[in-house]
């Protein structure tokens, strides 16, 4: 406790520090998914082949450990942020992918055709009725692939992509518990809040929903 | 309303279809076979027939969501094919069985719905909000800023109803608006109904597959049966002057059902 303590008392602009890299390479990573995987499902929801393809794909790579992705990036593209956000991106992306297909496979007939029939054009129509009645399970995706990516990104640090991480392998290497619980509690803290915050987002954007 | 895709020109009828046919891929007859018929201005036609009759092709095409694979359709006077269909829609009101009101949007924003594509500006949408609410008979203070599930099934289809209307269009297409409404609802619906084409005199296709409903709203009513026009007539004249044994059939479960309404109904 003593260690922790005196941690914070020496070493607070670091830690502001970290969080703060941890942060920015999540909301990265959770960007650059987004504008990959949302325009993709949209378009795999209009082929029974392309939604089988893209839906086997992500579902196979979402079982290699992103710790492998992240070694096998490094002959690549060398250590750093860059493999890490491609390795956090290939995790972040099948969440959201797949609830953006399932999402638009399932968007009500009678409302799709009274839109078109109001005389809404194909890109009012997406703006304006496909992609809010498609938010509710695309935002579950999403949800799901944040607190995967703030999770994971700890790892970022073993190939020197600093945050959080970078605390709990020094604390592994110095045999420092202090740093062990700091660390950890930190990304525990920050995914779960993170996920909490979404959810108080996703209740007040979808009390539509709710209400009876 | 004009110049653009339903600029009227003069003596033409709001609808009229041509050696229309149509035929869907895998069904073994036609969904609608040599249709010929002519709608005036102003008039309330309701098309009777039974499930797979092509009534609901015959309106779907007006519209254009359905496009004919032969012969024309034109709204007062102007062939369709020649127009944009998005702009084409926007000038035709449409209410359908499901409703389908946008889940997402407050009774306010579906009705605004039209008004926003069309680019009104604020106060004029707000009018309009408040106008067809108090039109469909529902407070304004209590509903506009509902949303679609915290609505009956009757209260939803009066907001279907006021979308469809707040655009003042010239041609409104009603396919089986109150088929899934509870009888007292759907008496009342029909009355509000009536008495607001009676106000508007603007043209109403109804599509329905209740006899009584047909008669009722209707001041033409079409017989469809197979994808064939059985009888274009009034009410009266259909009652009076059934042309065959279809139409005979079809007046017989009238009879059975109640002849009340009929009455009722001042024909």
């Amino acid at each position: 406790m003593l260690g922790v303590i005196a941690y914070f008392q020496t070493d607070a602009a670091n830690y502001i520090n970290l969080v703060l890299e941890h942060v920015t390479i999540s909301i990265l990573v959770l960007l650059i998914s987004m504008v990959i995987a949302i325009p993709l499902g949209i378009i795999c929801s209009r082929s029974e082949i392309l939604q089988n393809i893209s839906e086997h794909l992500f579902s196979f790579l979402r079982i290699i450990p992103s710790l492998a992705v992240l070694i096998i990036c490094i002959p690549f593209i060398g250590t750093g942020w860059k493999p890490a956000v491609i390795a956090l991106t290939l995790l972040a992306i099948p969440p959201i992918l797949l609830n953006t297909i399932q999402a638009f496979r399932t968007l009500p007939e009678p409302i799709l055709e009274a839109a078109t029939a109001m005389g809404m054009g194909t890109t009012y129509k997406l703006f304006n009725v496909k992609l809010p009645l498609a938010f509710p399970l695309i935002y579950t995706g999403i949800r799901t692939a944040t607190v995967e990516v703030i999770a994971s990104a700890t790892l970022a640090a073993y190939i020197g992509a600093g945050g959080l991480g970078s605390l709990i392998f020094t604390g592994l290497g110095l045999m420092r518990v202090d740093l062990l619980y700091i660390g950890g509690i930190s990304v525990a803290i920050l995914s779960l809040g993170t996920g909490f915050l979404m959810n108080v987002f996703y209740k007040y954007k979808t009390r539509y929903l709710q209400i009876k | 309303m004009t110049g653009g895709p339903l600029g009227k020109g003069e003596n033409m009828n709001a609808v009229e279809f041509e050696h229309v046919k149509k035929q869907f891929p895998r069904m073994g007859y036609m969904a609608l076979d040599d249709v010929n018929v002519q709608i005036n201005e102003g008039e309330f036609v309701t098309i009777l027939g039974s499930s797979g009759c092509g009534k609901t092709t015959f309106i779907k095409m007006i519209n254009r969501l359905y496009k004919p694979d032969f012969g024309h359709i034109r709204l007062f006077g102007k062939d369709i094919q020649n127009s944009n269909p998005v702009l084409l829609r926007r000038k035709i009101g449409y209410v359908i069985q499901q409703v389908g009101l946008f889940p997402h949007m407050t009774v306010a924003e579906n009705i605004a719905t039209i008004p926003r594509i069309l680019k009104w500006d604020k106060t004029k949408i707000e009018n309009g909000i408040e106008e067809m609410l108090q039109l469909v008979s529902l407070d304004p203070k209590e509903f506009r800023d509902r949303y679609p599930a915290q609505l009956s099934g009757g209260q939803q289809q009066r907001v279907g109803l006021a979308r469809a209307l707040v655009a003042n269009p010239p041609i409104m297409l009603l396919d089986e608006p109150f088929g899934a409404i509870d009888a007292i609802n759907r008496e009342n619906l029909q009355n509000e109904i009536k008495r607001i084409h009676a106000q508007s005199r603007k043209t109403y296709i109804f599509v329905t597959h209740d006899i009584r409903e047909a008669l009722k709203l209707g001041t033409k009513v079409i017989i469809m049966n197979k994808g064939h026009i059985i009888q274009y007539a009034s009410p009266k004249e259909i009652i009076n002057n059934p042309c065959d044994n279809f139409v005979i059939d079809l007046l017989k479960t009238l009879n059975i059902q109640n002849n009340y309404v009929i009455d009722g109904a001042g024909i």
